[in-house]
């Protein structure tokens, strides 16, 4: 109900133009390559990184904030919002999978206790954002339960969401597939590390934040 | 040797959505693989998920998940129609809802026509 209300009143505010000051998330699996792709966003637009990347999972396990980005479009359009680059949402996080990529036990145990904060603060932001960019890993199963129940969660809310199908720069990568298993959803293939179809991604946000 | 509990979506229905959560949760945790008729809402999804990684500990380490949703893997508009309009009388009942701990469930693979639990060996 709460977020009924709140959806009304983000309606009512937005009648009279593009939103401004909007909560833009990144939202996915972990290690699809959001964190890329906020550095990317950032890089193109503040001229500085957003956050550390690493092939280790749950490497951001903090909700990260960028406030005030603005991006142009090539007729002078502007849209000015927040970057939210969210953790990785996991259904289970074993301290041991991170030990078999070398890290000491300590290290890997700290790492799955703040892993699993991250994945519920993430959780906790699907109250806050406005408009979402679901990532997900394009060389990946893409009908995994946790990417299913991401999108229905945001479709309950009435986020607009766009797919991101990253990772395009991969072999194993099918874009494809991603869409076959949202084909309600608009999904666009990108690949955040090389910049692939980004400038895309930046004419569908002008779209999504209308 | 896997033990898989059948939990009958009457034995939720009435449950509040923690209530639901907490139930399915407790039985994951004993290590038996929950199979729910019908599914929980959207926002239970996440609450589970969420509540599942409020309580990883040294024993437990998470679950896996899978939810068969009958109309997603409608193949023509026929089938949406007939989904949709027995989902308007039934609702959550419709479907299927795997929940197994991860100690035991390694992955669960989804794709419109399977559905492949890989346990892990012992």
């Amino acid at each position: 109900m709460l977020n009924k209300i709140k959806q009304f009143f983000k309606g009512f505010l937005t009648m009279w133009g593009p939103r401004q000051n909007f909560k833009l998330g990144l939202y996915g699996p972990p290690n699809s390559g959001k964190t890329t792709l906020a550095n990317k966003i950032c890089i193109d637009w503040l001229g500085e990184e957003m956050g550390k990347v690493s092939p280790v999972p749950h490497e951001t396990r903090e909700v990260n904030i960028k406030e005030k980005v603005t991006i142009k479009a090539k007729d002078g359009r502007e849209l000015i919002f927040n970057l939210v680059d969210t953790p990785g949402i996991a259904t289970k996080i074993d301290y041991e999978d991170f030990m078999k990529t070398g890290m000491p036990a300590t290290k890997a145990k700290k790492r799955a206790r703040e892993a699993t904060k991250g994945v519920i603060e993430s959780i906790k932001w699907l109250d806050e954002v406005d408009t979402v960019l679901v990532v997900l890993d394009g060389t990946q199963d893409p009908y995994s339960q946790v990417n299913v129940t991401i999108i229905g969660n945001l479709a309950a809310r009435n986020i607009p969401v766009l797919i991101v199908a990253n990772k395009a720069d991969l072999k194993k990568y099918k874009v494809k597939k991603v869409q076959s298993a949202f084909p309600q959803y608009e999904v666009l293939g990108i690949s955040a590390k090389y910049g692939k179809n980004i400038d895309k991604l930046y004419e569908k946000l002008f779209e999504l934040a209308k | 040797m896997v033990t898989i509990q059948f939990v009958p979506y009457t034995e939720i229905e009435n449950l509040s959505g923690l209530g639901r959560i907490r139930k399915l949760l407790n039985i994951a945790k004993t290590n038996k693989i929950v199979l729910l008729q019908g599914r929980l809402r959207k926002e239970e999804e996440t609450e589970l998920i969420k509540t599942t990684m409020e309580e990883i500990d040294k024993k437990f380490k998470g679950i896996e998940l899978a939810v068969i949703n009958p109309s997603q893997t409608a193949k023509d508009e026929i089938q949406k129609f007939k989904y949709g309009f027995l989902n308007m009388f039934f609702g959550d009942t419709q479907g299927m809802t795997i929940i197994g701990p991860s100690s035991i469930v390694k992955s669960i693979k989804k794709d419109p026509n399977k559905i492949e639990l890989l346990t892990k060996g012992r």
